[in-house]
């Protein structure tokens, strides 16, 4: 109980540290930019290919169970919806997750077992402002838009299997997905990777932070990083959810 | 000028430090001996401010060392680290003149690289080192950038953190005469953290013992090798039995 309220304490005291600093002189902007290029660019191709096949495997499933019901119409509006409101967000913020806190714990747990963290500061650089925020920055605004690059390429994908495997006609199925797809399907989507974005680079840095004990150290910071980012990813989620739909 | 006074430290119920007082004067170069996990580091850490002792205080030159605020100290230290500490995405003469580049005291790009150049040279390495990443370069080329990052500035303070571990005795012989070079011609104050007794009276004029976490010896480091103390006749012969306990 001791160490949960211990860990509770110290990510909130984290998070206060990140906003705090995040307002105040100086900006290291060349920083900013190369975690936008390492975070939002770098991510895009498995990002791309996640959503193609999850779009196609998609538009084939909900064939297979629609037809059932003689209901094969409503697949490019399932795939639209279902890209855009969930499938996206949560697989793009999984993937991004798996490839970008893996990556941020590693690094700046390396940082810290090897004193370069200790270093920074008596360089008179805040290690935080240096390399807690840029990386929150980048994950946060970025992320948002790989999910809405990865909701178009899902539903991409399932175009390409509605018309080549499917037999619809590409004027179907456009239109279908034009008429059912609504603005609030996409910003729902959209406004879950500000929080996801922020929720892997806080659990990447925090985890990369606090490591200790050499290379064994580093490792279990970094399956911390992903383990607790896709499970908070997947928790806010359906809060989120709760407060989008439910409403 | 460095003053030590009555500082306790305790981590997770054992107590590290308890009641350490020191005094390191003006120009003058000291060295703190002891056995491994004794607490020497942490002083050294409480020092820079990057840890913040149970009770008593810190100076640095008549100033308080605050945890909360180190960058009031941490500009008249520089700071050589066990393992070099040197940021492995930079390159060396980046690593040099960091705190001209990201600190508070701003350089150009073209003038932090000639400083660093110059400081090279005092380190005994040629200009072709500015250019290599801190992976191309061996221990004693890592230690001999540290000590370039350390002295850059002219600090008046420099803390030596175990500054030969791992090198081979033609290379720790290199290291220790740069030192005392550096020491005579900088005309500054230096603390140096070392296990390596031949080290002590190369490159230091004083000498502390610490043990339990408190100094047990203190002397000049000519007066090492005779001293009837019985915790540095141990220490120094590698004695078993003794007031130092081992275990």
């Amino acid at each position: 109980m001791n160490v949960s309220l211990n860990k509770i304490g110290k990510v909130t005291d984290f998070i206060i540290s990140i906003f705090l600093n995040l307002v105040t002189p100086p900006i290291y902007s060349r920083e900013i930019l190369k975690a936008f290029y390492q975070i939002g660019w770098m991510s895009l191709p498995v990002l791309g290919l996640t959503a193609l096949f999850t779009g196609g495997a998609l538009a084939l499933q909900i064939y297979a169970g629609g037809s059932r019901f003689n209901a094969e119409q409503v697949v490019p509006a399932i795939v639209a919806i279902g890209m855009a409101r969930e499938l996206g967000p949560v697989l793009g913020g999984l993937i991004v997750a798996a490839r970008v806190a893996s990556s941020i714990a590693a690094e700046i747990g390396t940082m810290k077992v090897t004193e370069q963290l200790d270093a920074l500061t008596t360089l008179s650089t805040n290690p935080i402002k240096y390399l807690v925020v840029p990386r929150v920055l980048a994950a946060t605004l970025s992320l948002p838009a790989l999910i809405a690059i990865g909701d178009s390429i899902g539903i991409l994908g399932g175009y390409l299997v509605g018309i080549n495997r499917l037999d619809f006609s590409s004027s179907t199925y456009l239109a279908s997905t034009a008429s059912m797809l609504q603005i609030s399907d996409i910003f729902s989507g959209i406004i879950k990777g500000v929080f996801f974005g922020f929720i892997i680079a806080l659990s990447g840095c925090f985890n990369g932070f606090y490591a200790s004990n050499g290379a064994e150290g580093v490792g279990k910071a970094t399956k911390s990083a992903v383990v607790a980012a896709c499970v908070f990813i997947l928790a806010t989620n359906y809060i989120l959810t709760e407060a989008f739909f439910n409403s | 000028m460095i003053e030590i006074k009555n500082i306790h430290k305790t981590f997770a119920k054992q107590k590290v430090l308890d009641g350490v007082n020191m005094f390191v004067d003006q120009g003058s170069s000291t060295a703190l001996i002891g056995t491994s996990g004794g607490g020497k580091s942490v002083i050294l850490k409480i020092l820079l401010g990057l840890i913040e002792p149970d009770e008593g205080e810190v100076f640095i030159d008549n100033v308080k060392v605050s945890h909360r605020d180190p960058g009031r100290t941490l500009s008249r230290i520089g700071m050589l680290f066990q393992g070099s500490a040197l940021f492995d995405s930079l390159p060396v003469w980046q690593n040099i003149c960091f705190k001209f580049l990201k600190g508070t005291e701003k350089l150009s790009g073209k003038d932090a690289k000639e400083l660093a150049i110059q400081n090279l040279e005092k380190v005994g390495l040629n200009y072709k080192v500015a250019n290599k990443f801190p992976a191309d370069l061996s221990g004693g080329m890592k230690k001999r950038v540290a000590l370039a990052r350390a002295i850059v500035g002219n600090p008046k303070i420099i803390l030596f953190d175990e500054p030969t571990t791992g090198l081979d005795p033609i290379m720790t012989n290199t290291i220790n005469s740069l030192i005392r070079e550096i020491v005579e011609t900088m005309d500054v104050t230096t603390l140096t953290i070392t296990h390596d007794i031949s080290s002590v009276q190369q490159i230091s004029d004083n000498v502390a013992l610490l043990d339990s976490g408190r100094i047990r010896w203190e002397g000049k480091s000519k007066e090492l090798k005779g001293s009837k103390d019985p915790y540095v006749f141990q220490f120094i012969n590698g004695k078993h039995n003794g007031p130092i306990n081992v275990n």
